[in-house]
Order: structure tokens, then C-alpha cells, then sequence
């Protein structure tokens, strides 16, 4: 290809480069999403179905699903590579989710604890209260 | 114009330019839009994390349990879920340089993130209703802060969507509006995926108490 590209007449050069990275495919998008449908509605069958006699094997299981989800949606809708942008997306993601978890877990570790030695205060005391 | 590779080498200047307008991915947009999304990543992680610690704090007042209707959270997830697949297809006829494709996916996808939002607002007004609102325990207070956050970006997000049809519409598939189209579908999958969490750790783990 010899001179610039006119801008209105030819968008994008190279349509080949588009089906590889960027815009993703048609057929990854209907995986994704067939995961997706199946990630989504098997734990609100179980939650709404009440399969579970223990809350924290239900709370696990739900976010266990949300995960993989999370994993799904990066890698067929974000198009998530190693290689995108020299590795720098990956890089920024890494971060983030070390930030978040540090963000997460911190709050409900300190605000645990600190509940944990407050005084006992009952629902009773909490209407009664001035 | 350019008349080849000897001309392109001895101008540097011309060499650069038609690099860039060969590679427009590479100009930095990109990343940078994904540099925010992170940023934004982490004002969601915040108010998970006072959800998670409020989250208990009834103050008397209605739990989780009483309040969530699930169906109507499914169906809620699933538009979002259809509009993630809608806006896919239009950044794939986008790539094609079929226009019309393009803004037929991004209305299909402006409707379903409309009825998202219309759902949430009703949603909203039925507990403030029944006298549930953000003011009545930190539990709800929490709540309405994660979740209409979410909303109000969904929100912004579908106020941009339109001026997108508009520019596309008025200048075509340009340069300039691919890239922004790409800026928005990141924007757009990134809302669902935030959604999962909230859909997650909110709602279901929430009726368990």
C-alpha cells in the first residue's frame, strides 16, 4: 500500500487484522455468550431453587461462578491477550486486581475485627436506641 | 501524496505519519481508556468492599431476604447480557465497514441498555415505596450506592452510545469514530462484568443472610 489511506473510503486497512485481534470474532462472541447464559443462570437456578442447606457452600459456589464468568468476559467480550498493546492491558489488569483484593479483603479483615470487639448490641437495643 | 519507500526514507517525517495511520491502535487511546476503566475498576472495589462490611447492618429494617425479587434481578441481568453480545456484533459489522450493520446493533443495544436502567429506576422506586430507601439502615445505604453507581455509568454509557450513532450517522465509519466505537465497547463489557459481581455478591449471596 503506497501513500496514506483515505479516510473515508478505506476505514481500517487490512480486514484480516480485525478478525484476529481488536474486534474478535462472531463465533467467540457466541461462546462467550453461551457461557455467559449458562454462568448466569446456574447459580440464580440454585439460589432461587434453594439447593443449598449450608449458606457458606451456597456463597462459595456463587462466587466461584462469578469468577470463571469475570475470566469468560475478558477473554471472548474485552479480548483479552498477553500481547494486547505490548502486554501493557495485562500488565494494568494485574495491578488492579492485586489493588482490588488488597481493597477487599483488608476492609472486611479490619471492619470484622473491629466489629468482633465492640460491645454486643442487640436488634432490640438498635430500635430502642436514642 | 507519498510516492514510495525511497521518499518515505528520506523524509522521516512522512515515514512516521503514514506508520501511524497504518497502526491508529498504537497512538496510545487504548490504553489509556483501559488505564481508566482500572481506575474506575477500583472505585467499584471500594464500594464493594463498604458493602461487604455494611452489608449486615439492617438496623432493624428489612434484610436482603425480604427485599430482592430474583426473577426480576434475572431478567435485569439478562438484558445487560444481551446488550454485551448486541454491541460484539456491531463492533463486528463495524469491522466489515458495514455501516448500516453497525447502528442497527448499537440501537438493539441502546434498547436493551434502556430497559436495564428502566428496570433498576423501578426497581428503586418499589423499595423506596416501602419506605426502604438509602436513609433507612447503612445496609441500604450501601446498596443504593453500589448499585446506582452502576446504573449512572450504564447510564452515561447509553448518552454516549447515542452521540456515537449520531457521528456515525453524520461521518461515517471514520477513523476517529472506530476508535471511539472500540473506547465505548470497552466501556460497555466492562459494565457487565462489574454487573456480575453485583449480581453475585449483592443479590444471590445476599437472600442467603
Amino acid at each position: 500500500m503506497s501513500g496514506l489511506p483515505d479516510a473515508h473510503a478505506a476505514p481500517l486497512s487490512g480486514s484480516s487484522r480485525h478478525a484476529s485481534g481488536g474486534h474478535g470474532s462472531r463465533r467467540g462472541y457466541l461462546i462467550g455468550f453461551a457461557l455467559s447464559v449458562l454462568l448466569t443462570a446456574l447459580p440464580f437456578w440454585l439460589i432461587i431453587g434453594h439447593e443449598f442447606t449450608h449458606a457458606g457452600t451456597a456463597a462459595l459456589t456463587v462466587m466461584v461462578f462469578a469468577a470463571a464468568q469475570v475470566v469468560v468476559h475478558m477473554i471472548f467480550f474485552l479480548h483479552m491477550t498477553p500481547r494486547a498493546e505490548g502486554g501493557w492491558t495485562l500488565m494494568a489488569l494485574i495491578f488492579t486486581v492485586v489493588i482490588v483484593g488488597i481493597t477487599l479483603s483488608g476492609s472486611l479483615w479490619v471492619m470484622y475485627h473491629l466489629n468482633a470487639n465492640m460491645m454486643p448490641m442487640s436488634v432490640q437495643d438498635m430500635r430502642n436506641m436514642p | 501524496m507519498s510516492t514510495g519507500p525511497d521518499a518515505a526514507a528520506e523524509d522521516p517525517t512522512v515515514f512516521y505519519v503514514a506508520n501511524a495511520a497504518d497502526h491508529h491502535p498504537e497512538t496510545g487511546t487504548m490504553i489509556g481508556f483501559w488505564i481508566y476503566l482500572m481506575s474506575d475498576c477500583l472505585i467499584f472495589a471500594c464500594l464493594f468492599a463498604v458493602y461487604g462490611v455494611l452489608g449486615h447492618s439492617y438496623a432493624g429494617g428489612p434484610s436482603p431476604a425480604r427485599l430482592f425479587d430474583l426473577p426480576m434481578v434475572a431478567v435485569n441481568t439478562s438484558t445487560l447480557l444481551f446488550s454485551s453480545i448486541t454491541y460484539g456484533f456491531a463492533m463486528l459489522a463495524m469491522a466489515q465497514g458495514r455501516r448500516g450493520g453497525t447502528l442497527a446493533w448499537l440501537a438493539v443495544t441502546g434498547l436493551f441498555g434502556l430497559a436495564f436502567v428502566g428496570l433498576e429506576l423501578s426497581e428503586f422506586a418499589e423499595l423506596i415505596r416501602e419506605g426502604a430507601g438509602p436513609q433507612r439502615s447503612a445496609f441500604l445505604s450501601s446498596f443504593f450506592t453500589l448499585v446506582g453507581t452502576h446504573g449512572l455509568h450504564v447510564t452515561v454509557g447509553l448518552v454516549w452510545l447515542v452521540t456515537l450513532m449520531t457521528q456515525v450517522t453524520l461521518r461515517g465509519l471514520t477513523p476517529e469514530n472506530q476508535r471511539r466505537l472500540m473506547c465505548l465497547s470497552l466501556f460497555w463489557h466492562f459494565l457487565d462484568v462489574i454487573w456480575i459481581g453485583v449480581f453475585s455478591f449483592v443479590y444471590l449471596i445476599g437472600v442467603l443472610g
